[in-house]
């Protein structure tokens, strides 16, 4: 696969690590155990689009969403992490 | 149809003409006690002894595709026990007690090699882990010997011990661990499934879940309805997919492993070597061609195909143990699809649908598993409470915090 | 008997090679290959078949190769299962024949073929099964010396690989015609361009086919055309190299076969290169296969493709017989009729199975009989003696040749085009395979497309390229095409093998038969996935590229479906075999992972220091001097000096990472699971991390140099795991937090001064300034220090060892004059270097924790670290670590160990039995993490991890190491086994 990273421009992906799914958010300090669990433990694991955060280990050192389709592994789209562009 | 020797020589004085079909292609009927979703390996297996031991026999097994297609076809072929964790150990070596027996049992030979699997280490962490491991096998029961430097060379003076990276320092082999013809192992459940009743149904793929008052009535399939009383799933690899259409979610992500052979040569490796430093492991099929593997890919795919880093971080771990394989030709590669579970180890219980049973998240590690799966998942469907040995393997052993974790990674599926 | 003609051919006559085959000596020419050279010589049985041991010849002239295998080359250069048709001939070249005994033209196991009705598919899943334990010992040790092909050595390869990366517009894949063209108008156009093609001359079927293009012949076209390509800028020419394999977005991977046409790759030459090429646009111009005919003993030497028979001929001048059949059901194939003609060969008969082809192919048969009809055997023994024909009419004719040149048609070789899972679409109108769905970027050009003709060929190359870079944004600039004749290409395929008493083939090597498929789907492996794992069809090491097809029309016939409907297998990446050496290039032996140093390697290195692998580092394990012969005494004299003098050890290992950022508190606070609130500047804490599932992940030191400057340590294995996640909370979870950090691991040299006399030591080498006494500098303290030469360093009152310690740390590239001045300077306080071992026998004394505790596995209450865990804050890690199961006194806690006998050597990995219990594992009570020989007690220690250990100081249990068989008594304790007030360390 080749990454378009933000930063850095395409490159192959074996610069990045995978982290996983990026749709779960860290629940609040005041949130539930099952809450909690479920941030940690659960996945919708989707066939078809996917968002998911990436390192750019051996680049920039982003964090990235990437939007990928896990039948094709077509990536739609590659933005920071963070928010900014 | 018995198989034996004789069978063989007087069929073949009649020209071969007199074999039957090994499992009738089965259509659906309108209602089973009793349905298995996947025809791999391990739903095949929960069918058979579902049958055998339980004495079910209104049971059918649905396959998407061809019986055997996804991940009893696509592994390399390891059976072992050799296992660290309490919740592990056990149930892995009821599997390979199983194995052992398996082909008298069901009168096919799926040729049950057990070559001895090693698992080599390269520093003192490493062998202390090993050291671990070994007494917890022993203490269960299961065979296991510590080997030194000298001893590995010994059995396997073509390892690279004197210009390595990282020095090979021992083992710890299981002399019963050995290698299974994986595709023979769906064929042969199939064949001894379909002599006790069992209905194989292939190119049937389940396409929704019956659920009145929180409780499985059936499923919806490609080729219509289907009513049960109780089903099983059993299609690792794509667990979260078939659940979501129950509602359910699970701990657990699709990621592709590849696996690979080379051209056919005259034997070379006794049994399973594991190599401590680098992702690589191998063994020679009786055909001659070497199998090996790594690590997975790395990232969430249903593609069913591999990456070329993965390729070559595979093959320099094998150049770096066995140098001698550099003017070996890999011949093929393929990409099966993995359940891989937060804490790298199955889950074989109920779910919140009342009877709906998961058999799922067997990470890279599920076909040595098969015979056990299919044991545990049988005495679970049957019997409504888990087999001991499979105890441990509960979906709600996360939110108890009670993860049987033997790699040590954590909640990320790709590390284990 | 020379089968090479007088004149012709691409070879070079004026350079003669010598080479054997088995032991016999055979001539031949530059540009010939072994195939080539061996039928030139009269050559016929070249190898045995996998299962039945028949002879067998050469069919092809290609990578599709199935029987003429031989190993080339001896010692650990040795290649089994070489396909002689690719097998560039050298000077000196060594073939062996293999699979057989104990010769080629007598081997045993042809008995085998006697037996074939018991050996048919998955003969063997239904026998050897009993009795049982006979399989291990007595079928499968048989099985396994049978099977297999040729053998490897046992030796390491001696030949080096390498790789490359190369990134172009446009990959065009394969240099016949429609290669050819559309490499041309990329590069007319000003593109990045490579072309790659699997031989070693550019030209595919015009190197082969007597094919005029323009005014002259196709050959010297594909020379000009060559020549223009490779003057153009841009173009990079990689001859000798197939590509293997298509990846995701457009990334490719070739092999170069840069020296496998010489005996050996010359001094700091790599055999072979990998090529990763990323490619905005490729085309796949790779041609297409011939398709061999199936009918009763098909595989006798002397049965060959047409179209090899004609390369035989055209390119390497060889005539492969002398009385000659043509077998075809297609046009095509004429042209071979003529290329036997013209090199001198009797026509023996046409024959056809197409009536309506009878007018047509007079003209071509002349005076040689055209049988419109079907072989329905070959005849003969080792070699081909005749053929048996079946005409329309029924009768059956008896044709002596010792040469059938066959043809079934072409199959388009789209193997890349459905690497990514695609699969191809039959065309039942063309009979063949085309692919549907191509991967983004990839376009098809010539026969790999269905385009047979090399009028097509070219047009579709040229409107390809045109196409792939307009996409691009690259205007094409226009290419005229040469004129190319006509070519006869009607065809109807014959996919039905008549009935025979000889065994019909359609996987050659795998002696994969109509038979068995007809067996196969009578088992009801009828389906094309379940017969090709039943029968191995398409498993030999030509992956299928001659047998696919006509497995498939048979399972067609047997199943009376279409071909489409039968299906096809799925191609996978390689393309042809790829050695091993090629994929994984320079990473072996010392070089198969990077080796990181320690800035004090070299001084440490001086002092006689025996290395360990530390992860990717190499570190010192201990510093042996004269006398020493075994590890034990330098580590106790190493630890007893740092206990009663001063020590020096390099920790430069550790990860570093420095914090700055108003917010820098705050993020550590959420990142440790313990406070930092207090933690006042110039002071350090050791603090641990937990993953969010509530295990430890890490635990280190974080020292507060400023208001808002940080500097923390790792462990040395978690360094960069630590540092990702550090990351991941930062731009992931609170990208609001304002704070920067980096890894400094590199930046700083680090060594621990421990021991009584080490603040005597420091003093000597700081600058005189530098106020280190307990009470301006006490225990945890951290701030930066001049160094008496004026070099700025760090210096912090840090302790593993227990005794009074520094850890003093200067630029990495000051770290070699560093350690060896503070050598030079502690010579009289006794200073010794020491090493990772002594370093472990000293944390293990204070009851540290280190990797063998924190296993990823272990929670911070078990470690006896729960303390740490602050109520006051969120942190990762905080909500679940919680939960009842990481406190669960049923499960284990840290704990000491030592022998009641206080002599016995404990052992790492032995387990917790109570002393009367018997030794099974439903009494087993936890095991042994970390052991050491403690000098300091005089007796072996250990740390382990005990059920409810925390209550169990004092009680006597079973250490058991069932492996080694040894059994100990032992007795639990405080895991803290030297000055557990911390006296020595505050000092």
């Amino acid at each position: 696969m080749r990454i378009h990273c933000p930063h850095c421009g395409p490159r192959g992906h074996d610069e990045f690590v995978h982290h996983g799914d990026a749709v779960p958010q860290r629940p609040q300090t005041d949130a539930t155990d099952a809450a909690f669990h479920d941030y940690v433990y659960l996945r919708d694991n989707p066939a078809g689009l996917y968002r998911e955060l990436w390192f750019h280990a051996a680049g920039c050192h982003s964090w990235l969403i990437v939007e990928r389709d896990t039948r094709t592994h077509e990536i739609r789209s590659v933005t920071f992490a963070r928010g900014d562009a | 149809m018995r198989y034996s020797a004789f069978r063989l020589f007087t069929e073949a004085l009649r020209g071969n003409r007199g074999w039957q079909p090994a499992w009738r292609d089965a259509a659906p009927r309108p209602a089973y006690e009793a349905v298995i979703v996947g025809g791999g390996g391990h739903g095949l297996a929960t069918a058979y002894y579902l049958a055998k031991v339980h004495g079910l026999r209104d049971i059918a097994v649905l396959e998407k595709g061809w019986i055997g297609g996804g991940n009893i076809g696509r592994n390399t072929t390891i059976i072992r026990s050799n296992y660290l964790l309490p919740g592990n150990t056990p149930f892995y070596e009821w599997s390979l007690k199983l194995w052992e027996g398996l082909e008298q049992e069901i009168n096919y030979n799926a040729m049950v090699s057990q070559r001895g699997v090693l698992n080599l280490h390269h520093n003192d962490a490493q062998r202390d882990a090993n050291v671990r491991r070994g007494n917890a096998m022993r203490l269960q029961g299961v065979d296991a010997e510590l080997l030194d430097a000298q001893d590995v060379r010994r059995m396997l003076p073509f390892l690279d011990f004197d210009n390595a990276r990282f020095p090979i320092r021992g083992g710890l082999l299981q002399p019963r661990g050995g290698t299974v013809r994986h595709d023979a192992v769906a064929w042969g459940y199939a064949r001894a499934a379909d002599r006790l009743g069992v209905d194989i149904i292939q190119n049937c793929e389940v396409t929704g879940f019956r659920i009145q008052g929180g409780a499985v009535t059936g499923v919806e399939t490609t080729r219509g309805p289907i009513a049960a009383r109780k089903v099983g799933l059993a299609c690792a690899g794509h667990s979260s997919r078939v659940a979501a259409l129950a509602g359910l979610k699970l701990p657990i992500e699709s990621h592709v492993l590849q696996a690979f052979v080379t051209e056919g040569l005259k034997p070379l490796i006794p049994g399973v070597i594991t190599f401590g430093a680098g992702h690589f492991y191998i063994s020679q099929s009786d055909k001659g061609g070497l199998v090996f593997g790594g690590d997975i890919d790395g990232y969430n795919s249903y593609a069913q195909r591999g990456n070329l880093a993965t390729v070559e971080d595979v093959c320099e771990g094998g150049m770096a143990l066995m140098p001698m394989i550099g003017r070996a030709r890999l011949l093929r590669s393929w990409g099966g699809v993995m359940d891989m579970s937060m804490d790298g180890s199955p889950i074989i219980d109920h779910t919140p649908v009342e009877g709906l049973y998961l058999n799922a998240g067997w990470c890279y590690g599920g076909f040595k598993a098969t015979p056990g799966s299919g044991w545990c998942f049988a005495h679970l469907l049957a019997r409504d409470e888990p087999h001991p040995v499979a105890a441990a393997y509960r979906l709600d052993r996360f939110a108890a915090g009670r993860v049987i974790d033997e790699k040590g990674q954590g909640p990320h599926p790709n590390r284990h | 008997m020379s089968a090479r003609l007088p004149s012709g051919g691409l070879i070079d006559r004026t350079r003669r090679l010598r080479f054997s085959f088995d032991g016999r000596r055979h001539e031949g020419f530059a540009g010939d290959t072994l195939a080539a050279a061996l039928l030139a010589d009269g050559v016929r049985l070249v190898g045995r078949s996998f299962k039945y041991h028949r002879p067998r010849g050469v069919l092809t002239a290609g990578p599709e190769e199935p029987n003429a295998l031989v190993e080339l080359r001896s010692g650990a250069r040795r290649e089994p299962n070489t396909r002689a048709t690719v097998v560039e001939l050298y000077d000196g070249l060594e073939a062996q024949s293999q699979n057989r005994w104990p010769s080629l033209r007598f081997d045993l196991l042809a008995l085998n073929g006697l037996f074939s009705p018991l050996l048919g598919a998955g003969f063997y899943y239904k026998t050897f099964m009993w009795p049982a334990a006979f399989w291990e010992k007595v079928y499968e040790p048989l099985i396994r010396r049978a099977a297999g092909l040729g053998s490897l050595s046992t030796a390491p390869d001696p030949d080096h690989y390498e790789k490359a990366t190369a990134f172009c517009d446009l990959l065009v894949v394969g240099s016949g015609p429609a290669g050819l063209m559309a490499a041309l108008v990329a590069a007319r156009s000003g593109a990045r361009v490579i072309l790659a093609e699997q031989d070693c001359l550019f030209g595919g079927r015009c190197l082969s086919e007597r094919i005029v293009l323009g005014d002259g012949s196709a050959h010297r076209w594909v020379q000009s055309v060559v020549a223009e390509l490779a003057a153009t800028p841009g173009v990079r020419l990689l001859p000798r190299t197939t590509v293997v394999g298509t990846y995701d977005h457009g990334a490719y991977t070739a092999v170069e076969r840069v020296n496998d046409h010489v005996a050996a790759p010359p001094p700091f030459e790599p055999r072979q290169r990998l090529w990763r090429i990323v490619a905005k646009r490729a085309v796949l111009a790779a041609g297409a296969l011939e398709r061999p005919l199936v009918f009763g003993d098909n595989d006798l030497p002397g049965v060959m493709l047409a179209s090899a028979v004609s390369t035989y001929i055209n390119r390497y001048a060889v005539r492969p017989g002398e009385r000659a059949v043509l077998y075809a059901d297609n046009d095509h194939a004429w042209a071979t009729v003529a290329d036997l003609r013209a090199a001198g060969a009797e026509i023996v008969a046409i024959v056809d199975p197409r009536p309506d082809a009878r007018a047509r192919a007079a003209v071509v048969a002349r005076d040689a009989p055209l049988l419109t009809g079907v072989v329905r055997r070959a005849l003969g023994g080792r070699t081909l003696q005749g053929v048996e024909v079946v005409g329309a009419d029924g009768h059956v004719h008896r044709l002596d040749c010792d040469l059938l040149a066959m043809s079934g048609g072409w199959a388009p070789t789209l193997h890349l085009t459905s690497h990514l899972g695609a699969k191809p679409r039959w065309d039942a109108e063309r009979s063949m395979f085309l692919p549907e769905q191509l991967p983004p970027g990839l376009l098809v050009a010539g026969a790999a497309g269905g385009e047979l003709t090399t009028a097509a060929a070219l047009s579709t190359g040229i409107r390809i390229a045109e196409g792939s870079l307009q996409s691009l944004g690259i205007a094409p600039r226009g290419v005229t095409p040469p004129v190319a004749g006509e070519e006869a290409d009607a065809w109807t395929p014959l996919w039905r093998a008549p009935s025979s008493r000889g065994k019909r083939f359609i996987d050659f090597q795998n002696d994969v038969t109509t038979d068995d498929l007809e067996l196969a789907h009578r088992e009801g492996f009828g389906a094309s996935e379940h017969a090709k794992r039943y029968t191995t069809l398409g498993m030999a090491t030509d992956q299928g590229k001659t047998s696919a097809l006509n497995g498939l029309a048979t399972l067609a016939a047997l199943t009376g479906k279409s071909i489409g409907e039968v299906g096809t297998t799925t191609y996978r990446p390689p393309y042809t075999p790829v050695a091993i050496g090629a994929l994984a290039g320079h990473h072996r032996g010392p070089d198969f992972r990077p080796t990181r140093l320690t800035p004090s390697h070299e001084w440490a290195r001086e002092q006689g220091a025996v290395f360990i692998e530390s992860g990717a580092w190499l570190r010192a394990q201990y510093f042996p001097r004269a006398g020493e012969t075994d590890w034990l005494p330098p580590v106790i004299r190493e630890v007893q000096a740092v206990r009663s003098a001063v020590g020096l050890c390099d920790v430069s290992t550790l990860g570093k990472i420095e914090l700055k950022g108003p917010d820098a508190l705050r993020f550590i606070e959420r990142l440790y699971a313990n406070g930092w609130q207090t933690l006042a500047v110039g002071r350090a804490r050791y603090g641990v991390m937990l993953r969010e599932d509530g295990r430890v992940m890490d635990d280190g030191t974080v020292a507060r140099l400023g208001e808002q400057h940080w500097f923390m340590t790792t462990t040395t294995a978690n360094a960069v795991a630590v540092y990702q996640h550090m990351q991941h909370c930062h731009q992931v979870l609170w990208p609001e937090l304002d704070v920067q950090f980096t890894s400094v691991t590199e930046q700083w040299a680090q060594f621990a001064v421990a021991g009584p006399r080490s603040r005597e030591l420091l003093r000597r080498i700081l600058a005189s300034g530098e106020d280190i006494s307990n009470d301006a500098f006490p225990y945890m303290a951290a701030r930066a220090v001049t160094l008496a030469d004026g070099l700025r360093g760090r210096l912090f009152r840090l302790s593993f060892s227990g005794e009074l310690a520094y850890e003093i740390a200067v630029p990495a590239r000051h770290g070699d004059a560093i350690i060896r001045r503070l050598a030079a300077a502690g010579e009289d306080l006794g200073v010794v270097p020491y090493g990772l071992e002594a370093l472990g026998v000293m944390r293990i004394e204070k009851g540290h924790v280190a990797g063998n505790e924190l296993t990823g596995r272990t929670s911070a209450q078990q470690l006896g670290l729960g303390r740490m865990l602050s109520t006051q804050k969120d942190y990762i890690g905080a909500r679940l670590a919680r939960l009842p199961a990481l406190d669960d006194p049923a499960d284990t806690q840290l704990v000491g160990v030592r022998p009641v006998d206080g002599k016995t050597r404990l052992v790492s990995g032995a387990h917790f039995l109570p002393l009367a219990a018997p030794t099974t594992f439903e009494h087993e009570q936890g095991y042994m993490t970390s052991v050491a020989y403690s000098p300091s007690l005089g007796h072996w220690i250990a740390l382990g991890l005990l059920k409810n250990g925390r209550q169990r100081h004092g009680e006597r249990l079973r250490a058991v190491d069932l492996l080694r068989s040894q059994e100990t008594e032992v007795e639990i304790c405080d895991p803290v086994f030297i000055d557990p007030q911390g006296a020595r360390l505050r000092g």
